[in-house]
């Protein structure tokens, strides 16, 4: 059984079916893109992964861990879903960082009330400035490994975009997120921001992180993925490594889809 | 000359009375406000309906229709005057209108409020492993409070000339007591100055106020 197991993931809104039937999975370690055209559902099925959407079919298993099955009817508590959650980080395309708190406290934030509510539950004694130092120490780590050791007291809102979605990168990080997924990450930005960015992907990719990738960013796809998916409405039209679905595509939704992406203005 | 002490005290014990109403009456419905916007937000129905109802009937029908009411209808109708008598009894009847009436506006402020912060920020806490109290505390309340600053600056301005409304329940506040200069007191009758110096007072304390909230305003600025 592979790491990531998704089954057959169905979802519509209203009327609309956005997902029809999609069947995926990942080794952990490896990396996934996901392309295809607007309107295919590609972020929608990253979003089932971490219950921000709720499918209306299938399953989603980590680690042999069941983290959805819709055919259960078993309701999870709020403290199982969170728990669940977590096995996935989520990178968004508007970055999502809370502008109240500076970059430092957007990665501690979190982790300091995950922090206190385990010892709560485990009936320790919580130290919370002890912990809430310890978490600070993790979180400039990584912020520094994002390249952002000079800007920890900044506000989001003082950073460029490409600083804030490497904050968010970092955020998603500090809680150790067996799978980090990235919705569009640099969709967002102007296009001399989204080299930092994408830069900053690749270099997660060494350390052998497990990742989902949604992008429109072709040549990015082709080079850091280890495995890639073609969704054409609701359905994964084609899927394979880099060079079997950018360098031979067999499908014609594929290819002409590739064709209109690579073309040049 | 030797009437403006004698003014000036009667005027300095109406206005404690008024600000006494305009500080319970903020005490009672900034967290009376945020529970009637839960409930006019809920996604159990029936309170959600029971909530926007209420709502519209308090700010459908004058403040002043809603004093008289909360006032008068126990004695007369239950018979059974539960404010108690004298000075007492009408500041808690107002202080119950005005705590309602002003939670009602409040509520819809903190439902603006509350909607206009992005919905990504708490899909941001949830996929961070936040609980939904833990967002609302953390994430959404001062983005809130920075987004409904200047409508409650506003409510929170004509609160201060509203608590003159309690005069109709006859509220010893500051417009009695300048009021009563124009009948007859203390030997002071058909003056119409203490009037101006009535309106006086409320211009200082909306400035002082205001000032406040502008402060406020400053304060929250760090961020957008």
């Amino acid at each position: 059984m592979a790491f990531l197991e998704v089954r057959h993931i169905c979802k519509s809104f209203g009327r609309t079916e956005v997902l029809k039937g999609i069947d995926f999975s990942l080794e952990k370690g490896e990396v996934l893109s996901i392309i295809g055209s607007s309107g295919s559902g590609k972020t929608t099925l990253l979003r089932s992964m971490n219950y921000l959407e709720l499918p209306q079919k299938g399953t989603v298993s980590v680690g042999g861990e069941i983290l959805f099955d819709y055919d259960d009817p078993h309701k999870f508590s709020d403290e199982e879903l969170r728990r669940k959650r977590l096995h996935f980080g989520m990178v968004f395309q508007n970055f999502n960082l809370f502008p109240q708190y500076n970059v430092l406290d957007n990665c501690t934030l979190a982790m300091d009330l995950l922090a206190r509510d385990k010892a709560r539950q485990t009936k320790q004694h919580f130290d919370k400035a002890a912990s809430h130092r310890e978490n600070q120490q993790i979180a400039s780590d990584i912020l520094a490994s994002v390249g952002l050791s000079a800007k920890l007291k900044n506000y989001p809102c003082e950073l460029s975009g490409g600083q804030c979605q490497r904050v968010a990168i970092a955020r998603a990080l500090c809680l150790k997120p067996d799978i980090l997924c990235f919705d569009e990450p640099t969709s967002a930005l102007d296009p001399e921001l989204t080299g930092e960015v994408l830069r900053v992907i690749k270099g997660l990719k060494s350390s052998d992180s497990t990742m989902i990738i949604v992008t429109h960013e072709m040549e990015f796809a082709r080079n850091v993925s280890d495995k890639v998916i073609f969704m054409a409405d609701g359905l994964i039209e084609e899927q394979g490594t880099p060079d079997e679905v950018f360098g031979a595509p067999k499908s014609e939704k594929t290819k002409s889809f590739l064709a209109k992406s690579l073309e040049s203005i | 000359m030797q009437q403006l002490p004698i003014v000036l005290g009667a005027l300095n014990v109406g206005f404690l009375q008024t600000l006494k109403l305009f500080f319970i009456t903020l005490l009672g419905a900034f967290p009376l406000g945020l529970v009637i916007a839960f409930g006019s937000l809920s996604r159990f129905k029936p309170l959600q309906y029971f909530s926007r109802f209420c709502v519209w009937i308090i700010r459908g029908t004058p403040l002043m229709i809603q004093l008289l009411i909360i006032y008068y209808f126990p004695g007369l109708v239950m018979g059974n005057n539960i404010w108690g008598s004298g000075e007492s009894g009408r500041f808690v009847a107002a202080a119950v209108a005005f705590v309602v009436n002003y939670a009602c506006y409040f509520s819809e402020i903190y439902r603006g409020g509350i909607q206009g912060v992005p919905y990504g920020q708490q899909e941001a806490g949830l996929v961070l492993g936040m609980t939904r109290s833990q967002i609302f505390v953390h994430v959404t309340l001062l983005q809130m409070i920075k987004l409904i600053v200047p409508p409650i600056s506003n409510e929170i301005i004509t609160l201060v000339k509203d608590t003159s409304l309690a005069r109709i329940i006859a509220l010893q506040e500051i417009i009695w007591a300048g009021q009563s200069f124009l009948k007859g007191s203390q030997g002071i009758a058909g003056a119409i100055w203490p009037m101006f110096f009535t309106a006086f007072y409320y211009l200082i304390f909306t400035a002082v106020i205001t000032w406040l909230l502008n402060r406020l305003e400053k304060k929250l600025s760090y961020f957008h």
